[in-house]
């Protein structure tokens, strides 16, 4: 018996990420009795599954075939689906990021397998694994489990802690041979563009958000804007002026409100709630967010959250663990400040 | 082209949802509506229907509860709506749904593309749409935030994907399963107009021994619903004299915390 896992990479390089998937199926294999089988595929394969024997992988199935460079669904799920028929692994674990998403969903449909999603909680009862999953965006809470030989299991992002670094011996490296031909490759990749230096929402450790008291910024609006322009303009200076020093200082990454996404203050990309990511930092800073349901339900988890607000009746002081009452263009300067002091 | 979408009925999200003392899943009597990440694949639907002279067809899979999400959305301006229900069994299992999901693609014939919501709110899943991919053996395009061209004529589709690393442009060949983001579009109100209509609308039922379709048995179940355990928090409000005091506070608190 073993339990693949999944071991994303990007750019020939492992995603951090990945080790969380790594400690889970760790943890699951110990319960088992057996041992954890690093999946690998594209660029570098064989590094990085030397990288994952390093936190406690024995053994890796590798493939770095041209047709694998770039990720797709169609050739990735029909070697990973291939490989699970073979192996018949207990489990198949990766991080619910949207390409493990797509390729477990894909192979777990291919194999005729369970698939439980966005676990936050893994265990086994009497050899049955169990996994617990948010629905209605986090407002309740289900058990869910699956009847076939394999279960697929994609994992959130910052649940489960990181597998620790192990010292063992080389793994096993088994190579697959890729399994489509190249000329059967439905879709293609044409091109890649990146927002440099920014930090993924989910995968971050501190969180910087802003609502809609964005607009209140004390700074006047260029003359011939007025009403709405006025104010996304001035919600867009405070982002960029006001929020983006802090979110430096701290190696954050900048949330923000439905209420402002929907206003044009910031891109949705930025948006956590129940129509935008589903975030659990360390620390969540809610800067002029009055804290709605549909937010809440997004952030809700986060380890300490911090909210500043000029209204004291505000719903998000409920859920903080910290409040400063206040203008958060007056608070907020003065904490980049402070922090500037402290970090350096 | 003919272009499909898929919907469901879902709470709304400022509703509040909880389980019940007999452990079923709840919202009061709040009404409906359509699953919100689904405004957006029915607004692409209906454009790509009207630019490319083609039909638009909209499909739940469920109960009569659906029939409000199909109705919004013949009412917003997609032609043709269609429920598949078949007693019994366990649509809420993605091997199921899209056993019969691909049953009714099949019925249609003629589908060029189907468009997904980003996920579903409500049992908060998004494999679905990938299954129904590989059951028809078509490309799955997931999370795409702009759809840059379609060529009819050469049967082929380019996107931009969101990926979290950025932006992935991606061409592929159709017919092919794609999900959107919010974001892609600005989604349309029902004019009155369209709510009459969609109001006289009567909406097929279509059952698995129509499709032709001999489902699996489920291959997941769902053990229990349960609420979140309450955050125990105890909000401290910074005090002090004056904006720097209380941020100098704020800041020993969260090194005590060691979130810094």
């Amino acid at each position: 018996m073993t339990v693949f896992v999944w071991i994303e990479s990007f750019a020939g390089r492992a995603l951090s990420s990945s080790w969380e998937a790594l400690g889970a199926a760790n943890a699951l294999a110990t319960d088992l009795d057996c041992a954890v089988t690093a999946i690998v595929l594209g660029a570098n394969a064989e590094e990085i599954a030397a990288e994952a024997a390093g936190y406690g992988a024995r053994g890796a199935i590798v493939c770095s075939d041209a047709s694998l460079t770039d990720y797709r669904p169609e050739t990735y799920a029909a070697l990973l689906s291939q490989l699970v028929a073979e192996h018949k692994p207990k489990a198949v674990l990766a991080v619910a990021s949207n390409r493990g998403r797509e390729l477990l969903a894909s192979a777990a449909a291919d194999t005729g397998s369970g698939m439980i999603s966005d676990v936050i909680e893994l265990r086994l009862d009497g050899g049955q694994l169990i996994g617990t999953r948010p629905a209605y965006a986090g407002k309740v809470l289900m058990e869910m489990t699956a009847h076939t030989e394999t279960t697929f299991v994609t994992l959130r992002a910052r649940a489960f802690p990181p597998a620790a670094s192990a010292v063992g011996n080389a793994p096993t490296i088994q190579h697959a041979p890729a399994v489509e031909a190249p000329d059967s490759i439905a879709s293609l990749v044409e091109g890649f563009a990146t927002e440099s230096g920014t930090v993924n929402l989910t995968d971050a450790a501190i969180i910087v958000s802003g609502g809609r008291g964005m607009a209140n910024n004390p700074r006047g609006a260029p003359e011939g804007l007025d009403g709405e322009a006025a104010a996304i303009w001035k919600a867009k200076d405070g982002f960029a002026n006001t929020l983006m020093p802090l979110v430096d200082i701290l190696g954050a990454a900048m949330g923000a409100s439905r209420a402002a996404v929907d206003a044009g203050y910031i891109p949705y990309e930025h948006q956590v709630g129940q129509t935008g990511k589903v975030v659990n930092p360390d620390l969540y800073i809610a800067c002029g967010i009055s804290g709605a349901i549909q937010h809440q339900a997004g952030m809700r988890n986060s380890k300490i959250i911090v909210a500043i607000n000029k209204d004291a009746q505000a719903p998000i002081f409920k859920l903080a663990r910290y409040g400063i009452v206040g203008d958060l263009y007056e608070v907020v300067p003065a904490l980049t400040a402070a922090l500037r002091r402290r970090l350096g | 082209m003919h272009v499909v979408t898929f919907t469901r009925s879902t709470p709304d999200t400022a509703a509040k949802v909880w389980v019940d003392e007999g452990g079923e899943v709840s919202w009061g009597d709040v009404a409906t509506v359509v699953n919100p990440w689904d405004e957006y694949s029915l607004e692409e639907s209906i454009a790509i229907a009207k630019s490319s002279g083609g039909m638009s067809t909209v499909i739940a899979i469920g109960v009569a509860l659906h029939d409000d999400a199909l109705k919004h959305s013949l009412a917003m301006g997609i032609q043709n709506a269609i429920r598949v229900e078949e007693v019994g069994a366990d649509s809420h299992d993605s091997l199921v749904w899209s056993r019969l999901a691909a049953g009714a693609l099949q019925q249609l014939g003629d589908v060029d593309l189907v468009i997904f919501g980003k996920e579903s709110i409500d049992v908060a899943t998004d494999q679905h749409s990938m299954q129904l991919a590989r059951r028809m053996g078509w490309t799955m395009l997931s999370f795409v935030s702009a759809i840059l061209d379609i060529d009819i004529t050469a049967g082929t589709i380019k996107v931009e994907k969101t990926l979290e690393q950025g932006k992935q442009t991606l061409s592929a060949r159709l017919p092919a399963v794609i999900s959107v983001m919010k974001g892609i579009n600005e989604p349309r109100y029902p004019n009155f107009l369209g709510i009459r209509k969609a109001a006289k609308a009567k909406i097929p039922v279509w059952t698995a021994a129509d499709l032709g379709v001999e489902l699996p048995e489920p291959v997941t179940s769902a053990l229990r619903y349960f609420n979140p355990p309450a955050r125990a928090v105890s909000t401290e409000i910074i005090a002090g004299e004056g904006v720097d005091h209380k941020v100098e506070t704020l800041v020993a608190r969260l090194f005590e915390e060691k979130v810094l």
